[in-house]
């Protein structure tokens, strides 16, 4: 069993509610922060963690809160970001819906830290029955004196707002958010100014992640040299990973960064193996903006060692060999799956995702969509598939924000891995509209089953 | 036109004080979805000026918000939505079939309501359940590990509750 710092306690019965939570030891981190520490110790703390960010990036949150402006006079912001729509990315709501105090309780330490009397939680608008679970659990907290006027007797005023988004994939990025939660479309801002200087209602505002936040409580309860000696280099504490695709135990799981992809995939501690004993064919390990990697590059890096599930070794080999953790959605691809039909659903998202703001994006995933839609459907050609990858590389770089970027890369790491089997769809337009399309010399020769 | 009765307008002051003073447009995405689910499930032309009117904002400023964002209803719904995921992970579970059979069974395509106003199918993209594929929402819930036979359940259930509500 792997060290497990944020659901150790997500199967203990009535865990949602105030009284079982505290009961088991909730809300000391609060008190330790509150009561022991400062602003400037507790952002000590968590730049000592060295905790990156969960939300796909992995920028350290610790020095992200070290950047946020302070003028005189003027309010700051922190906003939990609990948009969550990046495809095969469903821990943020496990979190929020069986552990909704340690969010809390993360918000109302981070909040301390960063000077945020007003704090929003923004969470994607299908998650409706969330906001409940949050909102009951906001009024518990203030019914207990840890939110509201003079938490604790400290004279810190904290509180905690949810706001629901509407259906956009954008507002995930973080200045579209700030936008949205202005109460305007989601189109990203042109950076800089980044929030930490003028955010929510030009306001210095930190954006983080609902898991980055949540780790804030194991990180002060614990102390932030503690927590970096879990995991491994720069990968410290532990990961949540949300696991889906074709393998046997679909779920959310909790990893210190040490362990193979391979254990990952294959113990019954995790993912329990590939479905209806199916080989292994393809994996996004991290949501599906990062690259696709086949079996091979999946549990090897190019150089033959073992990959693990880590910042740094999911990303070994750049995008010629390698992939990303990315925000954790991992989905696995069994031997009968179609990489370009995979690859086109994608690209659908992508397309129906742009904000329209930048010429590439907008009409880069558009064309995208259509030539991939044009291959899945036998009606593609050769040069369709240089023309697709002269789109993806034209996006790449090219846009206000990374969904541009996001929008490009499985469409270039299919291409790159899995050429050939686009070849074989132009080639046999009839036999790719079959259900089992997949080329399956690409399946992983280490996992027969018996 | 409709407008909003008082426990309402008492959600929709709760909402607004949420933000700072001079701020209240901040809160015309959770008003909208109040006026959604308060007016039938969708907006109207006149739903929106009624929602600028409340927030003291121009008309522009809530259809541009209105239309941005893929929840919100311009044209009335059926009593019904079953808004049914189609992106990669549900793919591979075999949400293509569940759509087809949803289609089939009801007698519509993707964007379409029955014609008794029961019923409308709509395809949507990751609703962050990819674990529990093949899936879709309904209403404020989500419909997971979706199988024919849960579907011809749930179409079930929404018939009879239509019967006894008459
Ligand atoms: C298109 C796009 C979508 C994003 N979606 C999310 C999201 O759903 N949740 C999230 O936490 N971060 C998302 N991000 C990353 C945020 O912009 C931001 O980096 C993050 O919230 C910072 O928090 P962290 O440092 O704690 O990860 C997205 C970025 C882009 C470009
Ligand atoms: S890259 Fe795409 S989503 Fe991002 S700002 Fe440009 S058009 Fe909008
Ligand atoms: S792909 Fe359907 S819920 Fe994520």
């Amino acid at each position: 069993m792997g060290v497990k710092l944020l659901l150790d306690k997500a199967h203990v019965p009535g865990i949602r509610f105030f009284e079982t939570y505290r009961k088991e030891g909730g809300y000391k981190a609060v008190e330790k922060a509150l009561k022991q520490m400062n602003p400037a110790s507790i952002v000590e703390e968590v730049k000592k963690s060295g905790v990156r960010g969960r939300g796909g990036a992995g920028f350290p949150a610790g020095m992200k809160w070290s950047f946020i402006a302070k003028p005189e006079g003027v309010p700051r912001h922190l906003v939990c970001n609990a948009d969550e729509s990046e495809p095969g990315t469903f821990k943020d709501r496990y979190l929020m819906e069986f552990l909704p105090h340690l969010l809390i309780e993360g918000l109302i330490i981070s909040s301390f830290a960063l000077g945020s009397n007003d704090t929003y939680i923004y969470i994607r608008g299908e998650y409706a029955w969330i906001v409940d679970i949050l909102e009951q659990a906001i009024d518990e907290a203030h019914a207990n004196g840890f939110l509201g006027k003079n938490i604790l007797g400290t004279g810190f005023d904290c509180n905690i707002y949810v706001q629901r988004g509407a259906g956009a994939y954008i507002c995930g990025e973080e200045t579209a958010l700030i936008e949205s939660l202005e109460g305007k479309r989601g189109n990203p801002r042109i950076k800089p100014p980044f929030p930490a200087i003028e955010g929510l209602w030009k306001r210095p505002t930190v954006v983080n992640n609902v898991e980055t936040l949540a780790a804030v409580v194991p990180i002060i309860n614990m102390g932030g040299d503690e927590y970096a000696k879990i995991g491994v280099g720069r990968s410290t504490g532990t990961k949540l990973i949300s696991a889906c695709g074709n393998i046997n135990k679909p779920g959310v799981y909790e990893i210190d960064m040490t362990i193979s992809v391979e254990e990952f995939l294959y113990s019954d501690e995790y993912c329990g193996g590939i479905a209806n004993g199916k080989r292994l064919k393809a994996c996004i390990p991290g949501g599906s903006s990062v690259p696709i990697l086949p079996a091979n590059l999946l549990l090897k890096t190019a150089k033959g060692e073992t990959r693990l599930m880590n910042y740094e070794s999911l990303s070994d080999g750049g995008f010629a060999s390698g992939s990303m953790m990315g925000s954790g959605g991992f989905i696995v691809l069994d031997e009968d799956q179609c990489i370009v039909k995979n690859t086109y659903t994608l690209a659908r998202f992508y397309r129906h995702e742009s904000c329209g703001q930048c010429s590439p994006c907008r009409e880069g995933t558009g064309w995208m969509e259509k030539i991939l839609k044009n291959i899945d459907t036998g009606k593609g050609k050769m040069s369709d598939i240089d023309l697709l990858w002269d789109i993806q590389r034209k996006i790449e770089g090219n846009t206000i924000c990374p969904l541009g970027d996001a929008a490009a890369w499985p469409v270039a790491a299919a291409i790159r891995h899995f050429r050939d089997e686009f070849e074989w769809h132009v080639n046999h337009p009839e036999e790719a509209q079959k259900r089992n399309y997949g080329l399956a010399h690409y399946a992983d020769p280490i996992h027969v089953p018996a | 036109m409709s407008k909003f009765n008082d426990e309402q307008l008492k959600e929709f002051s709760r909402l607004v004080a949420r933000y700072p003073e001079g701020k209240q447009k901040s809160a015309l995405l959770p008003v909208l979805h109040l006026a959604q689910d308060s007016f039938g499930g969708w907006l109207s032309a006149d739903t929106m000026d009624y929602v600028a009117e409340l927030l003291q904002i121009n008309p522009i400023e809530v259809y541009e918000v209105a239309t941005f964002y893929s929840m919100y209803n311009l044209k009335p719904i059926g009593k019904h939505l079953f808004e049914v995921c189609q992106t990669g992970p549900c793919m591979i579970n075999g949400s293509d079939d569940i759509i087809e059979y949803i289609g089939t069974t009801l007698g519509i395509k993707p964007g379409e309501t029955t014609a008794d106003g029961m019923f409308t199918l709509k395809t949507v993209e990751c609703l962050g359940a990819c674990g529990y594929a093949p899936m879709m929402q309904m209403g404020k819930h989500y419909r997971e590990h979706l199988t024919k036979e849960k579907i011809d359940a749930i179409i079930e259930e929404c018939r009879k509750n239509a019967a006894a509500n008459n």
